[in-house]
């Protein structure tokens, strides 16, 4: 179900590594809870963030959820396609529906990041709370 | 599951717009078993009823209903009710969940003379099948004449073999039946309607759809958009509140016959959100820099693919066009006031 090749936070990010590139989106399981999503708004191009900052809301018909960094990083590029047809994220969230490339300036908030089948896990704990 | 008026209720199925989508242009099955429902009987139930609500009781034939409120003197709702015709001297009273226990209470403080009241809430299950395509569906299953049941009118007959109040109303705009029936035979009711429709489109609908399909059709849910201190003619609902010779005295008659007649001091009024985002309950609402109050309810429109709201301006302010503008999280965002209900079913 969750990709192996990124990892994944407890705010439902997930976050591809490739050399100093890291491609973050939410998770199937985020867009599971939200619901049918109709708004998305994410940062400008170059704006820097910091592990936990927030750099979006994305809206679904009956909720409003903050998108929470996972790791530092300047924003190289934002899936504008996405901001226009936000319905994506319930249909592809670990592919099409990626929101943001940043170019990683401190790798060092993955080690607090799960791997897959821990994240798995987490979700499933999650579910029975 | 969310919590809803002291039960917990399905927000949704298959999902929310899916679900809206189906009703708009199929059919759904919304479980409402939370309303709340009192019986009145005796020959003074309708001059207690007369008393009590808003509008005429008098004009209602056995096998009617009537959309109406229980005004407080101040001419604010207590809440907004169905009062159905079942005998001439016995009606229903079908009330919003969350505000069982306080009607309850009210009614008995009005000095019910000649008649009894009780609080059947716990043995009457409801079940709303609504859509255009909601009277096909039924009629395969009742041997009830439902073309001869018109709009706010309702039978007394057998739906699958179970005993049943079936009633054409509802709460999504479209046409559509809501059907009580013996807390016990519900499941088995709600298992067979859905398996008869499932080749017309029906599905299953949450609390959510419920939500969006009401707010689209501008239909008024307690506790947002009206409570005990929206007059009944701010809220618009001055066509529920009768002024005729037979309805004589009733709480809240003087307020309301005088805002009827000069006015309201403000309006709820429908808008529609210029910018983007979604204008949710609470979110201030501001008229150039004053802000005048806030969203009482708002949502995307699954149907209309808009984002929508409703809330209350000051009268001179109200018209259809005016611009405003809703507080979405710190950011200010433009709205318009528009027309309503923002969707109306063709005929």
């Amino acid at each position: 179900m969750y990709p192996p090749d990124r990892r994944y936070s407890k705010d439902h990010e997930w976050v591809r590594v490739q050399g100093e590139r890291g491609t973050i989106g939410i998770t199937d399981y985020a867009q599971n809870q939200l619901g049918d999503v109709v708004f998305l708004e994410l940062p400008e191009v170059g704006r820097k963030l910091q592990p936990g900052e927030v750099f979006g809301t994305v809206e679904s018909v009956k909720a409003v959820s903050e998108l929470f960094a996972p790791l530092a990083g300047e924003v190289l590029e934002v899936n504008s396609a996405l901001v226009d047809k936000p319905e994506a994220i319930n249909q592809d969230p670990h592919g099409a529906a990626w929101m943001l490339v940043v170019k990683i300036t401190d790798a060092s908030a993955l080690q607090d990041l799960m791997d897959a089948p821990s994240y798995q896990a987490f979700v499933e704990r999650e579910a029975k709370q | 599951m969310v919590p809803f008026g002291g039960w917990d209720m399905p927000l949704e199925y298959s999902g929310l717009i899916a679900e809206h989508l189906a009703v708009r242009r199929a059919a759904g099955l919304f479980d409402v078993s939370h309303m709340g429902e009192f019986e009145v009987a005796g020959e003074g139930a309708l001059s207690f009823l007369q008393r009590v609500t808003a509008n005429n009781v008098a004009r209602l034939v056995v096998g009617q209903a009537q959309y109406s409120a229980l005004p407080l003197p101040n001419g604010a709702p207590v809440d907004d009710v169905i009062v159905y015709r079942r005998a001439s001297d016995r009606y229903l009273l079908v009330v919003n969940a969350g505000n069982i226990d306080k009607d309850w209470s009210w009614l008995q403080s009005q000095a019910p003379e000649g008649c009894t009241l009780e609080n059947r809430s716990q043995d009457y299950a409801l079940l709303a099948l609504q859509g255009p395509a909601a009277a096909e569906i039924l009629q395969g299953s009742t041997g009830l004449d439902l073309p001869g049941i018109a709009y706010y009118h309702f039978a007394e007959g057998d739906v699958a073999g179970h005993p049943v109040i079936l009633s054409r109303t509802g709460y999504t705009g479209e046409d559509g039946f809501e059907i009580f029936v013996a807390a016990e035979r519900a499941e088995a009711l709600w298992r067979r309607l859905i398996e008869s429709g499932k080749d017309k489109g029906l599905v299953p609908a949450g609390l959510g759809a419920r939500d969006t399909l009401r707010l689209e059709a501008r239909m008024c849910l307690y506790g947002n958009d009206m409570d005990e201190t929206t007059t009944l003619i701010e809220a618009g609902l001055g066509w529920i509140v009768s002024l005729e010779g037979a309805k004589g005295d009733f709480n809240g008659r003087a307020v309301l016959e005088a805002q009827k007649k000069n006015g309201p001091p403000r309006k709820l009024v429908g808008f529609e959100v210029v910018g983007r985002g979604i204008a949710r309950h609470g979110y201030p609402i501001s008229l150039g820099e004053a802000e005048v109050g806030a969203v009482t309810s708002g949502s995307f429109a699954p149907f209309l693919q808009k984002s929508i709201g409703l809330c209350y301006l000051p009268a001179a302010s109200s018209a259809v066009g005016t611009d405003l503008q809703v507080d979405i999280r710190g950011r200010p965002v433009p709205a318009r006031v528009v027309p309503t209900p923002f969707y109306k079913r063709g005929r």
